[in-house]
């Protein structure tokens, strides 16, 4: 069976990816919101920054970040005026690296289902007296709910599935930092290969339903008006 | 008299609009012209969709655009109609119905109600928009536009992307709105069929340019109209039913200056109806045709002589009292005649168009 320490992991990574996940709701719909309707020369520029994480080795990713943050980056001056310390080493430090991390698993879905909506939806709220907000409530929400699914699930994953940037900002602090992919790593470190099956294992199931989930729905035939 | 006023000026690569008009504040105005002429894109001005970079438009008094001033579309009293119906897949009939009247502080003046009254669709309200002819989702869009109490409503060839069934379902509809609503309409159209039965007023547009415009039957029956109706060319004429033969099932529609006998379509005696009579139904003889099936022989004088579209026909204006038919012949016809303004001649019309 799983061990206390494995359930601990668990949970703190289902934690930590829920919680990113939710707060890339909100910082990723208005970037995604503006990359697809912006006609700005800086579109370019920002949505190759955004998709940076994709390509990215998470070590060097990790590694800015452990900059900013650490005690003489700019995050970690500022939050130290804030009188919150620093983050390295936190939870709340993995939540930020895990943020940037996933980001263009948020942003990137979310642009997607902007763009296939199209002008003229917005055209008919227009003329149906809806303000520009009103709109994006009533209208765009409703028809865009596929790809926050989407980016929902795949920015929860994604998180999940975090382990360099982990280990460059978070170490590994059991019960703080100690997520589901750094504890099989010490497993294995340890030679520890039969608690290391059974926690990959977990890893996989849950990754393949979450991919399941996502491809069956994809799936159902889309009515459209 | 209440009226509207547009000056739009725009420049894209391309294409460019340039229009400078004054419109009637009632009835049917159809903004005519081919694909590319402009007209969508000066209706989408009037809407706000587009804005131009020097423009001014004035509604009733109320400034929408001037160099000051710029409402944007939501605060704009319009109603809009799309080509395509564009109802919101999320939304049950009368959902779409309600977004727009729910916006609108419920002054409507057109209520909810008579929205779906008027366009027949009571019995689709709690379907979803997927699950709709084509027909039937235009007219909720219509509905939708009207439901918002609209003091202009704004119409993009509504027919357009429908197959010619569902224009005659949709048809007598907006025939109805013409009678029934007293605000301005501005539909826009590249169907001559449809300005004719529809419109009181026409803005003919060509290039991003207007290059005629007025009431519909003084603009048809120019000569020197510059949108080629080609076939299509023809005038309309208001006229009411004076007359009808039972045993022959035949209608007489007397219009100022003459009369014409057509298909009875079961009208009362006394109705306004339009009729429409195109130049190539129309021939002219000079003595009295004597025994001819052509039975609608009138006196009348020409007025006007001038080229066709193919250098084999000419078009020729004739005036019967106050009234005027134009009529095609071939150009060696005109010679041997002698066809001039002024010689008195005889029209024969070989069939009309009646329209509600």
């Amino acid at each position: 069976m799983l061990t206390e320490t494995d359930l601990q992991a668990i949970w703190l990574t289902v934690r930590l990816a829920a919680l990113t996940t939710f707060i890339l709701f909100f910082i990723g719909t208005p970037i995604a919101w503006w990359l697809a309707r912006t006609r700005s020369w800086w579109k370019g520029p920002c949505g190759a920054v955004v998709a940076l994480p994709l390509v990215l080795p998470p070590s060097v990713l990790g590694f800015y970040l452990l900059l900013a943050m650490g005690p003489n980056g700019p995050v970690g001056q500022l939050t130290q005026s804030l009188g919150l310390g620093t983050l390295p080493f936190t939870f709340w430090g993995l939540v930020v690296a895990s943020v940037f991390y996933s980001l263009p698993f948020m942003v990137q879905p979310l642009q997607n289902a902007f763009e296939a909506i199209g002008e003229r939806p917005l055209e008919v709220a227009a003329t149906l007296r809806a303000s520009p907000f009103d709109t994006f409530f009533s209208v765009v929400l409703p028809l865009a709910k596929p790809g926050f699914f989407t980016a929902g699930i795949l920015s929860f994953a994604h998180t999940v599935g975090e382990f360099g940037v982990v280990l460059m900002i978070g170490g590994n602090i059991p019960g703080v930092t100690r997520v589901a992919s750094v504890q099989i790593y010490d497993h294995v470190e340890a030679m520890e290969y039969a608690d290391a099956h059974r926690l990959s294992a977990v890893m996989l199931a849950f990754s393949f339903a979450v991919l399941l989930t996502m491809y069956l729905r994809r799936n159902q035939p889309r009515k459209e008006a | 008299m209440e009226s509207v006023e547009a000056r739009f000026k725009l420049d894209w690569p391309g294409f460019a609009l340039d229009v400078d008009l004054k419109l009637p504040g009632r009835g049917v105005t159809a903004l005519f012209g081919h694909s590319g002429s402009g007209k969508t894109t000066l209706l989408r001005c009037i809407a706000g969709l587009e804005r131009p970079a020097h423009g001014r438009f004035v509604f009733k008094g109320s400034i929408w655009q001037d160099a000051n001033t710029w409402l944007p579309t939501h605060q704009r009293p319009i109603g809009y109609v799309f080509q395509e119906a564009s109802l919101f897949p999320h939304l049950s009939v009368l959902d779409n119905l309600r977004y727009g009247q729910k916006r609108s502080g419920g002054a409507s003046r057109v209520s909810l109600d008579t929205a779906i009254e008027l366009l027949g669709i009571g019995h689709l309200l709690e379907r979803k928009p997927d699950s709709l002819s084509g027909g039937e989702r235009q007219r909720v869009g219509i509905a939708r536009a009207l439901a918002v109490g609209p003091e202009i409503l704004l119409m993009d060839e509504p027919l357009a992307a429908l197959d010619l069934k569902r224009k005659q379902e949709i048809l007598p509809y907006l025939e109805r709105l013409h009678d029934e609503l007293d605000i301005p309409v501005i539909y826009v159209s590249h169907s001559p069929d449809e300005v004719a039965r529809l419109a009181d007023h026409i803005v003919a547009m060509d290039g991003g340019r207007v290059v005629a415009h007025g009431p519909l039957g003084e603009t048809l029956a120019r000569l020197d109209l510059p949108i080629r109706l080609g076939e299509d060319a023809g005038v309309v004429l208001d006229a009411t039913i004076g007359e009808i033969d039972a045993q022959w099932h035949l209608a007489r529609v007397d219009f100022p200056g003459g009369s014409l006998w057509t298909r009875d379509h079961e009208l009362p005696i006394g109705r306004k109806v339009r009729v429409r009579v195109l130049a190539r139904d129309v021939s002219l003889t000079l003595d009295d045709p004597g025994r001819s099936s052509i039975q609608n022989v009138h006196p009348a004088v020409v007025e006007a002589v001038a080229d066709d579209d193919h250098p084999a026909n000419r078009l020729v204006r004739v005036t019967l009292g106050e009234s005027r038919l134009l009529s095609r012949l071939t150009r060696r016809a005109v010679e041997q005649l002698g066809i001039v303004p002024g010689l008195p001649v005889r029209v024969q019309v070989k069939s009309v168009a009646l329209m509600e």
